[in-house]
């Protein structure tokens, strides 16, 4: 049987759950940006950083930057940390990347868009 | 046989990366999700990491090469607006207006590329997150059931995410094919 004694590594479990999470925060920020540009044309234009691939350009790269923020800080703040309730970290990510899966339906983003 | 400099792409964004990101996943998968502690001895538990490592970061640059290719590559081909006045086979060089020239294709893209362009975008966070716990965890992650059951639905997330995206691109291929 293997122990984590055994492997030789018995870090807290903090940094790990702060990536978890950081992976939903990411995924629910992308999903927000495809619906705050799919209802405003204003945020659709602001978001084409690269003309030939349009918002999307600007949805991806602001949700990348959103995803690391959240994870370094997330990091910093949990790194020495044992975590004491997985399952509540594991259901908000889970929420969060469901929400990001709702919100990246075009029938549900349809609703949304700018006349 | 002959392919243009946009099949090419083309093909090197779904059928190389992204096929070989889906092709990838049960291996990692499985190993995954047999890393337990009561499962394997110490030796087992370091050989399945050091491979499990190679693996979910194999399939995380995977993931990024093939949506960072497919987004600033391929998209603004598939999306390039034809000169005034193009019609009929022209417009088989401009696949977005092709398919919305007809109503019986225009939900290829107004569904299908909508939802692929986007979706494809998680596959890439989700899959460097069970990469960096991977191989910050090592073999402790046998012992933790918590992370793992995480990791395992992260990791499966990223394949489903990846696999509508590539679905949806082949085919919207099909329907209108990059040339």
């Amino acid at each position: 049987m293997a122990t984590p004694e055994a492997i030789g590594e018995t870090l807290p479990n903090g940094p790990a759950w702060a990536g978890i999470l950081a992976a939903g925060v990411g995924c629910a920020s992308l999903g927000l940006l495809i619906d705050m540009a799919e209802a405003s044309k204003t945020v659709s234009n602001a978001l084409n950083f690269y003309n030939p691939t349009g918002d999307l350009s600007g949805k991806t790269t602001l949700a990348v930057i959103v995803w690391l923020i959240a994870w370094a800080l997330l990091h910093a703040s949990w790194k020495n940390r044992r975590i004491q309730s997985p399952g509540k970290i594991t259901l908000v990510t889970l929420i969060l990347i469901v929400l990001a899966l709702i919100a990246v339906f075009p029938p549900f983003f349809g609703l949304l868009a700018a006349g | 046989m002959d392919l243009s400099s946009r099949e090419l792409w083309t093909a090197l964004h779904g059928m190389v990366f992204g096929a070989a990101f889906l092709l990838a996943f049960t291996g990692g998968f499985m190993t995954l999700w047999a890393l337990r502690s009561e499962w394997i001895t110490d030796e087992g538990a370091r050989r399945s990491v050091r491979r499990l490592i190679v693996w979910t970061w194999s399939m995380a640059a995977l993931a990024w090469l093939t949506v960072i290719l497919g987004t600033y590559v391929v998209y603004p081909w598939y999306r390039a607006k034809p000169p005034a006045g193009t019609g009929g086979a022209m417009l088989a060089q401009y696949p977005k207006y092709l398919l919305l020239s007809s109503p019986r294709t225009a939900d290829w893209h107004e569904f299908g590329m909508e939802w692929k362009e986007h979706v494809a975008w998680l596959a890439p966070i989700l899959a460097t997150a069970v990469a960096f716990v991977v191989t910050r965890y090592r073999g402790q992650l046998a012992a933790d059931a918590h992370v793992r059951r995480a990791l395992l639905i992260l990791y499966s997330l990223a394949f489903f995410t990846a696999s509508v995206a590539g679905l949806l691109g082949a085919l919207i291929n099909k329907a209108a094919p990059m040339r």
